[in-house]
């Protein structure tokens, strides 16, 4: 029977073909099988559903290359001590730990905070930048397009760095904007920005925070000249407060978050508005204008 | 006084400029674009205008309306595009044909590769080779021209063209990529030296560097001559080869193409020397009577690959 | 004798020399001045003196602290103000010491005649430890000390020193103007350097659209050799004109036709360069006892009506210097500090010269204005361009996505900063203001892991 189809003139190049090309598929998959075996890594099968559960965007915001390395240390270390993805946050370390049949606490939730005020009005420019825009090139250049060598420098390398479109950048004052509902508090705008402005902190009880918004060392004097808004260190801040919450180093204050009680005296204090406390309900007697 | 302008060095920059570049390609085609015009009349004029202006007017929508970005027709760049295809066109193409492969130049070849720069193959052949599959009628369709009488095509209009198959046409007729691959007539002569006086203008002007074009003229040569002494009578001579059909306008303008061609002159010359080659063997053992701009599509392909391999001499580096 | 070049990349931009012809004036005294401690590649200085001391010129007031260092010397004569942290040229804060002036006051072992000493010390190591002592460093650009440079690691010798008197910056005039009237003090410089570094043979590089320095500069070598014999080794070869000739490896590939290898010094080529104003320098120190504390600038730009090149006194204010030469022109839009080239934009002049400054550059807004970047065309200009024979318009690409292993691999860290790429760009990429981090990155990491 073969062989008259072979001979026959009709069907053998049809034939031929379909016969070689099982041969191949035969011999190829022997191959593919024979490879598969001799090179299988072994794999704790709780690393695959550990990474299931996480988010899925390889941030690198736990400090892991990837959610696959972050679900493999979890796996490995055995426990949750040094593991957290922030993306994730507590709903999903607890999935983790219930794969890996662990217990895990809470973790307070934490933002990206930009500490930097000096808008457009509060900090004039003082030369224009004119290289290519981001701002790691300009960090390197100089200190800025305006006085204050450590403010924000505007090019928005953090926004191009969030990986949830998180942070915009204010037209208006030039200052990166924090979208407190998109934010992850991954970290990669802390790393991406070269001054070294914005910081995680814990978002506080219904977002209720008050924060230092400068970063600015120079003597009070100096700040001052170079931006309205600026932290001149003077102190008026720690003396209010009432927590011992404040601390004055190198001309900035610093507010301990875990310490402070959200009393926002040294808001009310701060002679140049450089501590802003967010979300708290408004008072009827704020002026709108 | 302003405030000072501050940016990383060097603070001074080359006068050139993109658009420089392009209006420098725009005037090298321009005898040819108007001997055609003189020659062809009307109807060339026509398919010249809708071709431009429809490649100016596409980049311009596709970038206002589906890129939502600055617009980029200030570039010229679609402009030499759109006159690139017009002339590959036959001057009786119509309106529509030529509205489709600007379509297909600026829409697919260009635009959707991400605009200029971005584009694996030249618009203008892609669109040209695009037409001559899908409308080999139009394609193939030429203009009668009569040497003699330069003012004819003006003078009498329609009447004084006639639109027979290539085949027929073989004998009388010179486009700039027509597929005529016959001895050149005054018509042709003339568009040839219009051509080469293009490709001077770029060369001394160092809009572009000669290697790439100088490589497929001397393949094409060697390979026809070796064929010419081979089989005597069934090829054509090396030098009547060389000036009939696209070879010129192709090797000249769309193979130097910066964005579709490799880097290095090492890595050029190999790209020349390909084109050469598919462009006799699809000439003499292919479907099609022409194949410079099936060459040049399948070179375009292999320029990635090209520049890999044909990177610069490093300084210091052994 | 032909005009030699360097082979790879290279451009031509308009030389613009129009202060060439300007002779060098004396600029007076300003009333304070601010000298550095970081004017030099290496260590910041230490300052040796305190608030309320009074100083002579050519007084050591700070100490080299490391082996890549240098001594700081007071250009001025009067009281130390302050020390302390004051804007650099980037407006970064670095140490400086305030000096009021007083007087003109000079210490009094410097040699403060005009006589050309020809003689040469016999001692290597006294002339070492002179050019130490004097504070000298390279002034062609970066400020690296020179008894360093002038004392190759043991097992490598110098085949040849090659003083740099190519000036291919546009603009930059101040080279030009020592070697036509300083030639004989510069000649005798290069003898003395050579000297130190085995006698080997010297040639003086000028570029070829310095037509009067070469002139000058080859009479006064001429009647040198018939006075004396240190110099019979020196010659002067004229170079063609192409940016950037002045850059060390492409000089070393010009004048001896080697090229230094990546990652190597120009030492390990045979050669060592040294710029004709720390000749002058060198000179000045060996023979005169005089501390690195003036140098010649070019104040320029086609706004400025009137060119000057001024020998000042090294820490004087950048301002009290633009003051003085009629004030900062109205139609400059960009004020640099160097050349066009690779020279440092200032935002203000608050800053204050340090040795290796060379200019005071007013550019005008359409000259240097960065243009809007557009698409890539691949035209490849960039890469014809390089001197480094690199591929900008790639690395651009890598540095984008910070992929530092492609980056070294295509060899990011040979780049020199030249801004060829960026100037030839026809679609104006940035090209070279991307590479240049990542190329600091990569040498962090090529550090790293050694």
């Amino acid at each position: 029977m073969i062989l008259y189809f072979i001979s026959s003139n009709m069907n053998s190049i049809i034939l031929w073909t379909i016969t070689v090309l099982f041969g191949l598929g035969l011999l190829l998959s022997v191959v593919l099988y024979l490879v598969a075996k001799k090179f299988k890594v072994d794999e704790d099968p709780r690393i695959d559903e550990v990474e299931k559960a996480l988010p899925g965007a390889n941030c690198g915001g736990c400090g892991k290359a990837g959610c696959h390395a972050f679900a493999t240390a979890c796996v490995a270390d055995g426990n949750l001590d040094n593991n957290f993805c922030p993306v994730g946050g507590n709903d999903v370390m607890k999935k983790v730990a219930a794969i890996l049949g662990i217990e895990v606490a809470d973790k307070a939730p934490m933002l990206a905070v930009v500490r930097c005020n000096g808008s457009c009005a509060n900090r004039p420019r003082t030369s224009r930048y004119d290289g290519y825009e981001s701002c790691k090139v300009e960090a390197l250049l100089y200190k800025g397009d305006t006085d204050c060598p450590y403010g924000c420098l505007g090019c928005g390398d953090c926004a191009d760095a969030c990986a949830f479109g998180a942070i915009s950048m204010d037209e208006c004052t030039g200052l990166p904007v924090v979208d407190e509902s998109k934010c992850t508090s991954c970290g990669a705008c802390v790393k991406a920005c070269p001054k070294g402005i914005i910081e995680l902190r814990k978002k506080g009880p219904r977002g209720m925070r008050v924060f230092v918004s400068c970063v600015n060392k120079d003597k009070g004097a100096v700040a001052r000249k170079a931006c309205q808004a600026a932290c001149i260190g003077c102190g008026k801040c720690a003396k209010v407060c009432a927590q011992e919450a404040i601390f004055i180093s190198n001309n900035v204050a610093y507010i301990d978050f875990d310490k402070c009680r959200l009393c926002k005296k040294c808001v009310e204090e701060c002679p140049t508005g450089a501590i802003h406390a967010v979300n708290f309900p408004q008072k009827p007697k704020v002026k709108e204008e | 006084m302003q405030k000072l302008l501050v940016s990383p060095s060097p603070h001074i920059h080359t006068e050139l400029s993109t658009r420089k570049l392009m209006l420098d390609v725009i005037i090298a085609l321009l005898p040819v674009t108007v001997l055609s015009v003189i020659f062809y009349g009307w109807h060339e004029l026509m398919v010249i205008a809708v071709s431009v202006a429809s490649c100016v007017l596409l980049e311009w929508a596709i970038t206002k309306f589906l890129l939502k970005k600055p617009s980029t027709i200030g570039d010229l760049s679609a402009v030499v595009t759109g006159l690139l295809l017009a002339l590959n066109l036959s001057s009786l193409t119509p309106w529509w044909v030529v509205l489709i492969g600007a379509v297909v130049a600026i829409g697919v070849a260009k635009m959707s590769f991400g605009g200029l720069g971005q584009n694996v193959f030249n618009p203008a052949i892609v669109a040209r080779v695009f037409l001559l599959i899908s409308f080999p009628v139009y394609m193939t369709t030429w203009a009668v021209v009569d040497p003699g009488n330069i003012g004819s095509a003006w003078l009498l209009g329609a009447d004084a063209i006639t639109g027979p198959t290539a085949l027929t046409l073989m004998k009388e007729v010179h486009n700039v990529d027509s597929s005529v691959i016959l001895q050149a007539g005054s018509a042709g002569e003339i568009y040839d030296w219009a051509l080469i006086l293009g490709f001077a203008y770029l060369v001394l002007r160092k809009v572009i560097k000669p290697w790439i074009t100088l490589s497929i003229w001397a393949t094409v040569l060697v390979f026809y001559t070796i064929l010419y002494f081979a089989a005597p009578g069934e090829y054509l001579a090396p030098g009547i080869a060389l000036f009939t059909g696209g070879i010129l306008l192709g090797s000249i303008f769309m193979a130097t193409d910066y964005v579709t061609s490799p880097m290095t002159t090492k890595g050029g010359i190999i790209f020349g020397v390909g084109i050469g080659l598919i462009t006799v063997i699809i000439r003499n053992w292919g479907a099609y009577p022409e194949g410079v701009s099936f060459a040049i599509l399948i070179m375009n392909a292999f320029v990635p690959l090209i520049n890999k391999l044909c990177k610069s001499k490093k300084f210091g580096r052994a | 004798m032909h005009n030699v070049t360097f082979k790879m990349g290279g451009i031509h931009p308009d030389d613009k020399k129009i202060s060439s012809r300007c002779k060098i004036e004396v600029l007076p005294l300003p009333e304070k001045v601010y000298v550095s401690m970081a004017q030099h590649l290496g260590a910041p200085a230490n300052p040796v003196v305190a608030v309320g001391d009074e100083v002579k010129v050519g007084q050591v007031i700070a100490e080299p602290a490391g082996f890549i260092s240098a001594y700081v010397h007071s250009p001025v004569s009067g009281v130390v103000k302050t020390i302390g942290p004051m804007p650099d040229l980037a407006g970064n804060m670095v140490n400086h010491i305030e000096i009021e002036v007083k007087g003109d006051v000079w210490r009094d072992d410097i040699d403060r005649s005009t006589t050309l000493v020809t003689r040469i010390p016999d001692d290597t190591a006294f002339i070492l430890d002179r050019i130490k002592q004097c504070g000298v460093v390279g002034l062609g650009g970066a400020t690296f000390p020179t008894h360093v440079k002038l004392a190759p690691p043991p097992g490598k010798k110098a085949d040849c020193l090659i003083i740099n008197g190519a000036e291919c910056e546009p603009y930059l005039t101040s080279d030009n103007r020592i070697m036509i009237e300083r030639s004989s003090e510069i000649i005798i410089g290069a003898a003395i350097m050579s000297k130190v570094l085995g006698s080997c043979p010297t040639v003086i590089a000028i570029e070829e659209n310095k037509r009067e320095a070469i002139m000058i500069m080859s009479s006064a070598l001429s009647s040198l050799k018939r006075m004396t014999d240190v110099c019979n080794d020196i010659r002067i070869q004229v170079l063609q004109k192409k940016y950037p000739q002045g850059g060390e490896k492409q000089l070393i590939d010009a004048v001896m036709d080697r090229q230094v290898k990546s990652g190597g010094l120009p030492i390990d080529a045979g050669a060592v360069v040294q710029n004709v104003a720390t000749a002058l320098a060198v000179y000045e120190a060996v023979q005169k006892n005089r501390p690195l504390i003036t140098n010649v600038l070019t104040v320029t730009g086609d706004c400025l009506t009137v060119q000057h090149n001024y020998l000042f006194r090294i820490g004087t204010p950048l301002s009290f210097i633009a003051e003085y030469a009629g004030g900062v022109p109205a139609a400059a839009a960009k004020i640099v500090s160097g050349g066009p080239m690779m020279g440092k934009a200032v935002a203000n002049l608050d800053a204050t010269t340090v040795k290796g400054s060379s200019s005071i550059l007013y550019l005008m807004e359409e000259q240097t204005k960065r243009r809007p970047e557009t698409a890539c065309i691949r035209c490849g200009r960039c890469a014809q361009a390089c001197p480094m024979g690199l591929e900008p318009f790639y690395l651009f690409r890598l540095a984008k996505v910070d992929d530092y292993a492609a980056l070294e691999e295509n060899a990011v860290q040979d780049c020199i900063e030249c801004g060829c790429c960026l100037y030839s760009c026809p679609a104006g990429v940035p090209l070279l203001d991307l590479i240049r981090p990542a190329k600091g990155n990569v040498l962090r990491i090529i550090k790293s892991r050694k």
